[in-house]
């Protein structure tokens, strides 16, 4: 028999079982519906988390004051002294696999230009900002070093200031009051959307820090050089462990803690900031995981159940068929092309369920849900895998029958 | 008589063949060392009383099962000594076996009743079709093709069965209590159909408990307790084929 005729005969038989094909396939639908759920999400959470790793620098690592969170005694936040360019630049030159590190310090302002006013936040950074932060200009030019050191005040600003303080028309070569201080507008940096807990992003002026400093910040007269944080970006493939322990030791020297006493700073690894937080969205991953696993297990079960049923119901025909001429393995084949045809109705009609579910998903929870075209195959194949594996021991049953005894079964 | 080199017409050779059912403690000769030989083209019947052995013995004919003892040739093939799978293709090839309960697929038309056994052949899917035509209109089924067992009499179904028995083209034809399910006229009809079968060359063997249905055949064999105890030859045929 051929494994065309197989199909055909296995088509056959589940279609005088209509009602109890589908219920049988009922567990395989909701597993296989739960697996392209749940890789659904998970692919569009993964790949939401990866972009903003990689907006942010993935080989990046941030400085910031502070008491240590490993061990000692927590002194708080403002209590730690600011850091300095002069960090910066022991950074820049006594850490290895350095490409660039850029100091920043923010200010929250008002924005005018016009007879418009934007509440923002400006931020004085280095020239080394667009690779640093891998946020390239879109129009314009980025400021440069010297300028940075000459405390030019130059303005690169983001989309949004664009769209809300100069009303969607051409900043550049523009003026932008801020606090009072004139900055002139030199470019416009890439737009970046909305990140990941809904802030915008694009809301945003960069200006050199000296600049800022100078002109807006005049707090904390401790440091007159200081820095708010520090980014350090390292070469593509660097140990971060190692990177950090590095920066780390760099900035003990720097400000002189002395061995057994605690950090008064931070190191951040952003990258692995914003995965930790995503593993809630990886806790649900799991859970429908479970869910898939279980519902194929169930399934699988359901079809080894009808599957006995049915090679008990059939013992006759198998006799029949065995009397004719069919071989052990014709037999064999028929009964698993028949459970694997069960599962593939139901993988198929999951897949569907599975689609629909996502999209809705998708919409209510605000996901970004990723189709991926493998799930097809996965479905596809996980089903075949359920209806070998559990329609194996029913068709062996089958194929082990006498064929006198099975003519005579009653 | 060294069996080996016995008459090369035989097509079936049973030396001192045994068939032993164990059932608890004692065990059951079904068939108590039978020798015989069955040559091409005989019309055979088999009679005797219940638990006599007939079926036993069909079911080894029908390499349906293997001996305990004995030697048993069909078309010089040894079955004991066969591995299932060569059986199954002995009963796919040389054997059309025909039941008592006809056995055919529920809710399935005659046609693809006809053509289970080739599929287990593995002819050629284009000449399937042709072929179980040709076989439905053989035993007087042409315009049946699409009928499910369901929507036949039983003597049609019997015929259905008797096609699909047929259709690979075998050597022996093999039905055990064929009219058994059927009335006296189509009984009548089903004989008829084995004689003009077995006037075409294929051998019949055919197990009965009637005397009339026997009385179509032209050699009648009784067994007793697993033996044989007559083999006759009918010189005459009682009935005279139209
Ligand atoms: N599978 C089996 N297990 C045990 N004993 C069996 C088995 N099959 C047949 N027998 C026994 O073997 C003997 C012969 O049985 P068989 O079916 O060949 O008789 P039969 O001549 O066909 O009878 P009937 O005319 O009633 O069909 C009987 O005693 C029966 O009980
Ligand atoms: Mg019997």
């Amino acid at each position: 028999m051929s494994f065309l005729d197989a199909i055909i005969a296995a088509l056959k038989s589940l279609r005088q079982n209509m009602l109890r094909s589908i219920l049988t396939t009922l567990g395989i639908m909701i597993g296989i519906a739960s697996v392209i759920v749940m890789s659904s999400i998970n692919a569009g959470a993964q790949q939401k988390v990866e972009e903003q790793i990689a907006s942010l620098g993935s080989t990046m690592l941030s400085v910031s004051p502070g008491a240590s969170r490993r061990g000692g005694r927590s002194s708080g936040a403002n209590s730690a002294p600011q850091l300095s360019e002069r960090n910066l630049d022991a950074i820049k030159q006594a850490v290895p696999n350095v490409v660039d590190a850029i100091g920043e310090v923010r200010v929250s302002t008002t924005a005018v230009a016009g007879g418009a006013d934007w509440p923002t936040t400006i931020t004085g950074v280095h020239a080394g900002f667009p690779v640093v932060r891998n946020w390239p200009v879109a129009t314009g030019r980025f400021f440069s070093e010297q300028e940075v050191s000459s405390g030019r005040r130059y303005a690169v600003v983001g989309e949004t200031i664009v769209k809300e303080v100069f009303e969607g028309t051409n900043p550049i070569g523009g003026q932008l009051r801020i606090g009072n201080v004139p900055f002139e507008v030199i470019g416009v940096l890439a737009a970046k959307g909305q990140n990941q807990f809904g802030r915008d992003e694009d809301d945003l002026i960069v200006a050199p820090a000296s600049a800022v400093r100078a002109r807006l910040a005049g707090r904390d007269a401790t440091v007159p050089d200081q820095l708010d944080s520090i980014r350090v970006l390292f070469a593509d493939n660097t140990d971060l462990v190692r990177a950090e322990s590095d920066l780390m030791d760099i900035m003990r020297t720097q400000r002189r803690i002395r061995p057994g006493q605690a950090d008064n700073f931070r190191v951040f690894n952003i990258a692995e900031f914003i995965r930790a937080r995503n593993e809630t969205a990886q806790t649900f991953g799991v859970l429908l995981a479970a869910t898939a696993a279980i519902s194929l297990l169930v399934g699988g079960i359901g079809i080894m159940n009808i599957m006995l049923v049915s090679v008990t119901e059939r013992t006759r025909e198998i006799g029949l068929r065995l009397a004719i001429g069919a071989r052990k393995n014709d037999i064999l084949i028929q009964f698993l092309v028949e459970a694997v045809t069960l599962c593939l109705i139901g993988g198929i009609i999951g897949l569907g369920l599975g689609l629909a579910s996502t999209t809705v998903v998708a919409k209510v929870a605000g996901w970004d849900v990723l189709i991926n075209a493998n799930l097809v195959l996965i479905a596809i194949l996980a089903s075949a895998a359920v209806g070998v594996f559990f329609g194996f021991f029913p068709a062996r049953r089958a194929a082990k029958l006498n064929p006198i005894d099975a003519l005579r079964y009653e | 008589m060294n069996p080996e080199h016995g008459s090369s017409e035989a097509l079936v050779r049973g030396d001192n063949v045994r068939k032993t059912y164990r059932m608890g403690a004692e065990d059951i000769h079904a068939l108590d060392g039978v020798s015989f030989k069955i040559a091409r083209g005989e019309f055979l019947s088999i009679m005797g009383p219940s638990g006599s052995g007939k079926s036993t013995l069909m079911n080894l004919l029908g390499a349906l099962d293997r001996p305990s003892a004995g030697r048993l040739e069909i078309d010089n093939a040894p079955i004991g000594d066969m591995t299932p799978d060569q059986l199954a293709a002995l009963r796919n090839r040389t054997i059309g076996f025909v039941f008592q309960q006809f056995n055919l697929l529920a809710r399935t038309s005659a046609l693809e009743n006809v053509k289970l056994p080739m599929l287990y052949a593995h002819k050629r899917p284009s000449d399937l079709n042709k072929a179980a035509q040709e076989v439905l209109d053989l035993v007087g089924l042409g315009d049946r093709l699409d009928h499910h067992p369901a929507q036949l009499s039983g003597g049609q179904q019997q015929r259905v069965a008797i096609a699909r028995a047929l259709v690979n083209r075998p050597q022996i034809l093999l039905a055990d209590e064929p009219t058994g399910a059927l009335d006296t006229q189509t009984s009548e009809e089903i004989m008829q159909l084995f004689t003009n079968l077995n006037q075409s060359g294929v051998t019949v063997i055919i197990v009965t408990h009637e005397q009339e249905i026997a009385d179509w055949t032209n050699r009648v064999m009784r067994l007793r307790d697993g033996k044989i105890v007559t083999d006759e030859r009918l010189k005459e045929r009682l009935h005279v084929v139209s």
